[in-house]
């Protein structure tokens, strides 16, 4: 990788073979401080709890160098995974809602508004309650073919012709109702216990996780958030509309389909790994988008770093307002979220 | 098109036959088939048998209760539709549902509300929610479009079944309590509650059906209503506790069922045109069959289970909300 220019206005071109990404210092400042953010809360939240550890003892027992074996149990096994899922989670999330929100040209979309994560928690929720015998390791499959299979007739159902973003979120909307009315039905008739279970999942939290769901999650994070970020140029060209596109040598239509494809999986993996942690995918990109502009190639790893940020907080305030309940960090981004929703709805409204 | 005045009334009276045959059938479907002379038998000549009390206790409050439902979400849904000049507009589409669902769970988890009480828990959470989403749907300036009332509605929704969800897992016992309520569901609603609601939920019909000039001078803009000489911000006002009184009965009786008042109107408009002086009687004849249509349904489809009937209706209707959004929204 070369810097190859450098011009005054502070931004450089990276070029890796045939991917090229403009940087400009600001973005990258701005990320670096994200990036200490997230380190901070990754800390913070492994620090916390009811056996507390400063959080020097913290990084000495991460790296290696700590002696006390209760400490690095709680650090490295209980702790530690949590908040690097949370981490991965938020990024995910957000990346997710980012693609989301370029394709449709639409402010206000986010994969839980146009029901991926519903048809995920439909699939998650059926499982755990109709297969109670069913290991844990099929949840994150099931949640997978319950997003794309959500995605899929979202594809085919919104997109002819002149492909309205405005009619994708409203078939996103009716898709959801229907997945949602799925999970009432398992919910209903459920084992109360399976159904508590379930329910838990579904609010979205990372209590409990462990290093195997962080392993199970991390392929798919390598392979879609470098991919996302080399669609990042095609995704700008996309926005200033399809014939502009199509023009300056872009594939729409595949294009197009790869980026839905990117976005699902991201948050279908989250949803499998986490549940529904909503709002977080409609947020992140937006407080990205006030940092750094709306050019995909540095909104998405400023968004990405964001919802880790929102996550990782989110789990630590989730503990430590009640600490004997645990409210689920899904609980706590949507408490955040929807109040910024209504800004955005404000402020959209205005222009 | 029905077109003459003479057809709308004659289709208005052919309808309201089918639904006196579909509350026949709703009482007639069960472990125990009960005829006509039966149910008149049960209620003039009541003699104690087991026949009698199930006629009484159980199946009769049953159709009643879905007649009375299915008109108020049907008549609930065309008054919003025309007021927001909205084709998607629903009371579970906007958040109604769940704002009702919400209240009705505080109050079991936090003060052990018993069932008696839902269904005023409910009309309060109903109205609460309807006015946010409305309130936040039309904050700043410009135009309230389709777009923003169902994205808002989705949203408030989303915030409120989230901390639904939050209280149930709390407390099991809460969600053993209340989930089939939380699914919509007509099962077990006596007749002392359709006592209870009725007078809300006839005022909001009879409300609606004095508002029906009115409404239909709105549809066609409010500069065009106020040109008629119409204070618009007081039929608006008037219109929206209707809504409120409707679908909060609706709540109140069955729990959140969705996409009645979607459906409903729109099939209805596509028979009588947009006049709705006609719309809201149509809407509510046709209201009371579809859901006595879908209560049996959930009663049959499963033997000897019971699907609660707000999941009917929603795999019903969901399907039309997808067909509607890609039908008519074009930007």
């Amino acid at each position: 990788m070369s810097l190859l220019s450098r011009p005054a206005t502070g931004e450089a071109t990276l070029r890796a073979g045939p991917v090229s990404v403009k940087l400009s210092l600001r973005a990258i400042v701005i990320f670096g401080v994200l990036c200490l953010v997230v380190f901070a809360g990754v800390v913070l939240n492994v620090a916390y709890g009811s056996y507390p550890v400063p959080p020097p003892a913290v990084l000495r027992t991460v790296l290696g160098l700590g002696d006390d074996t209760g400490q690095a149990f709680v650090v490295n096994t209980l702790r530690l995974p949590r908040a690097l899922v949370a981490v991965a989670v938020g990024a995910a999330l957000a990346v997710s809602g980012a693609i989301l929100q370029g394709l449709t040209r639409n402010a206000l979309a986010a994969p839980d508004i146009v029901g991926v994560n519903a048809g995920a928690s439909l699939a998650a929720v059926s499982l755990i309650v109709a297969v109670p015998s069913a290991s844990a390791a099929y949840l994150q499959p099931a949640a997978l073919g319950g997003a794309f299979a959500v995605a899929a007739l979202l594809y085919v159902l919104a997109w002819r012709g002149d492909g309205s973003p405005v009619r994708l979120v409203l078939v996103g909307i009716g898709l959801g109702a229907i997945a949602g009315a799925g999970t009432t039905f398992m919910i209903t008739f459920g084992e109360v216990q399976q159904v508590s279970l379930a329910l838990i999942w579904l609010t979205g939290s990372v209590y409990g996780r462990g290093w195997d769901d962080l392993y199970a999650f991390l392929p798919w994070l390598l392979v879609f958030l470098p991919l996302s970020l080399f669609l990042a140029r095609r995704l700008n060209a996309l926005n200033l509309g399809d014939d502009v596109a199509h023009v300056i040598g872009v594939p729409v239509r595949r294009t197009r389909a790869l980026l839905l494809l990117t976005s699902v999986a991201l948050a279908g993996t989250a949803v499998a790994t986490a549940g529904t942690i909503g709002f977080v995918a409609l947020m992140a990109p937006h407080i990205a988008r006030q940092m750094v502009g709306s050019s995909h190639g540095r909104l998405i790893p400023v968004a990405a770093a964001t919802g880790a940020a929102i996550v990782v907080g989110a789990d630590l305030v989730g503990r430590a307002v009640l600490p004997q309940v645990e409210i689920p960090a899904g609980i706590v981004t949507a408490i955040l979220g929807a109040p910024f929703f209504i800004y955005l709805l404000y402020r959209s409204r205005r222009t | 098109m029905l077109r003459s005045r003479y057809a709308l009334l004659l289709g208005l009276v052919v309808c309201s036959a089918v639904l006196a045959v579909a509350l026949l059938a709703s009482v007639n479907f069960g472990t125990i088939r009960i005829g006509v002379t039966d149910v008149v038998r049960a209620f003039v000549d009541y003699d104690g048998s087991r026949d009698d009390l199930v006629i009484r206790t159980i199946r009769v409050p049953r159709a009643l209760g879905a007649v009375l439902v299915g008109a108020c979400l049907a008549v609930a849904g065309a008054i919003m539709q025309g007021l927001t000049r909205n084709p998607l507009a629903d009371p579970g589409i906007l958040g109604i549902n769940a704002g009702a669902a919400f209240a009705v769970v505080t109050g079991v988890f936090v003060f052990g509300t018993p069932s008696s009480t839902y269904a005023l828990v409910a009309f309060a959470g109903a109205a609460v929610a309807a006015a946010l989403v409305y309130g936040i749907g039309s904050v700043g300036r410009g135009e309230m479009g389709p777009m923003r009332l169902a994205i808002v509605g989705a949203a408030v929704a989303a915030l409120l079944s989230s901390f639904t969800t939050a209280m149930l897992i709390l407390s099991q016992q809460t969600l053993d309590t209340i989930r089939f309520w939380l699914a919509g569901s007509l099962l077990g609603r006596d007749l002392e509650l359709l006592h209870q609601i009725a007078p809300y939920a006839c005022a909001g019909l009879l409300l609606a059906l004095a508002l029906s000039r009115r409404i239909t001078a709105l549809m066609l803009g409010d500069d065009v209503a106020t040109g008629l000489g119409q204070r618009t911000g007081w039929t608006k006002s008037l219109a929206a506790l209707a809504v409120v009184l409707l679908a909060g009965s609706a709540v109140a009786v069955a729990g959140p069922v969705g996409f009645i008042g979607l459906v409903v109107p729109h099939a209805v408009r596509f028979v009588v045109g947009l006049d709705y002086r006609w719309i809201l009687p149509y809407s509510a004849v046709v209201g009371g069959i579809v859901l006595l249509a879908a209560d049996i349904v959930s009663r049959v489809a499963l033997r000897p289970q019971e699907i609660p009937v707000g999941v009917t209706t929603a795999l019903i209707g969901a399907p039309f909300f997808i067909w509607l959004a890609r039908s008519r929204v074009r930007q």
